[in-house]
């Protein structure tokens, strides 16, 4: 990586930390978002332009393209959007950054598929590489869900017993995960099981859930997307995205247990309570 | 598992600043008043779309024949740059709205 680039990441961090810093004092709030947008935008350019690989023309083109794409569809959503309707907006954008962080984790396995022996990925990559896709996956649906809940598109839904399948689902998400980790797998097959097994426990995860506990989940889900935007940045060592999304992660956690105090609702209830719907409304707005 | 103490040998630095960061984390968001927790849920989203980064550097280190990695890294980076762009977006006009009730 050219030391530019390098110079910029660790400029792109600091403007992170100072951003969500000023974040979370009222008057300096507006300061601060924008202190770490234009950070963002710095790691964005950087990436692009320092590059120290021969890149094709074409593979330049379909990057800016699809950053003018994706920039002017989120640009007009922010500005069209109702004030009222905002939260359910972070939880859609959320989404999109856990699918995000899911396809570059296909990328990367697929990459190990039909490969020499010796070319593998080490277990510890591999694992990576699963966590991304799993964590991806949950946000991805997760959020989805919390977006069409809150929009009143969705009901609850709430099968028998449902905090018993949701946590053995979970279980045997983890072991599979772990199984395709100590064989070594390169099955295409047994990545695409896990990744649609993922995509149905986030969605499970969030759906029996009252939309009156929406926005401590999404604020959950939104902690979990930070997590594998860490990770993916363990995969390629790149710092921006490890710190930034550790901060994401952490400070998301703690905004979660924050928003829960804030309602008189433990996360816990939040979670496997899924009795939201009525008593809770009143507080939630706070 | 021999692997793995590999894998954290090697990648000792990357660990310390993992713990660091986490650290950091906690005590930005430590005593935050409540009427800032939704932006700041929205700021942080904004923030957590820096997998881009990496959408982006799939994309660099793809071959310009490899059309499944090339179109997977395609989206990638839209949905990356949506949640980053209108993720910055939405929390500032929900910080002006905040404003002008004060």
């Amino acid at each position: 990586m050219s030391i530019y680039l390098s110079i910029i990441y660790l400029i792109a961090t600091v403007t992170f930390i100072v951003g969500l810093k000023n974040l979370g004092h009222p008057a300096t709030a507006k300061k601060g978002n924008l202190i770490s947008a234009l950070g963002m935008g710095l790691a964005i350019v950087g990436t692009i332009v320092l590059t120290e690989n021969e890149i094709s023309p074409i593979i330049y083109g379909l990057i800016i393209g699809a950053i003018v794409v994706g920039g002017i569809i989120g640009w007009v959503i922010a500005m069209k959007v109702e004030m009222t309707k905002m939260p359910e907006l972070v939880s859609l954008f959320n989404g999109f950054g856990g699918a995000s962080a899911l396809l570059i984790g296909l990328v990367e396995f697929n990459k190990n598929i039909g490969v020499a022996e010796a070319d593998k990925a080490s277990a510890a990559i591999i694992s990576t590489i699963i966590s991304a896709i799993i964590i991806g996956s949950i946000t991805f649906t997760g959020s989805l869900v919390a977006w069409a809940k809150l929009n009143g598109s969705m009901k609850d839904l709430r099968l028998p017993k449902y905090n018993l399948i949701n946590n053995i689902l979970f279980l045997i998400l983890l072991a599979f995960a772990v199984y395709i980790v100590l064989i070594g797998s390169d099955s295409s097959l047994l990545i695409y099981v896990l990744l649609v097994a993922s995509l149905v426990y986030g969605y499970l995860f969030v759906a029996p859930i009252g939309g009156a506990d929406m926005p401590v989940v999404i604020s959950l889900l939104n902690s979990l997307t930070g997590i594998a935007a860490a990770i993916t940045g363990i995969l390629y060592g790149n710092m921006v995205m490890l710190v930034g999304g550790i901060l994401v992660g952490s400070a998301g956690l703690i905004l979660t247990f924050a928003m829960c105090k804030a309602m008189n609702r433990s996360l816990a209830s939040v979670i496997f309570g899924a009795f939201g719907g009525a008593e809770a409304v009143g507080t939630s707005t706070g | 598992m021999n692997q793995f103490i590999e894998f954290i040998s090697q990648n000792l630095e990357l660990i310390y600043i993992l713990i660091l960061a986490i650290f950091i984390g906690v005590e930005l968001i430590k005593n935050v008043p409540t009427v800032l927790h939704t932006p700041l849920m929205s700021g942080a989203n904004a923030l957590s779309g820096v997998v881009i980064v990496g959408a982006i550097i799939v994309m660099l280190q793809s071959d310009p024949e490899n059309y499944l990695a090339l179109g997977l890294g395609f989206v990638a980076v839209v949905l990356g740059i949506i949640n980053v762009v209108g993720g910055f977006a939405v929390t500032d006009r929900m910080l002006q709205m905040f404003k002008k009730k004060k």
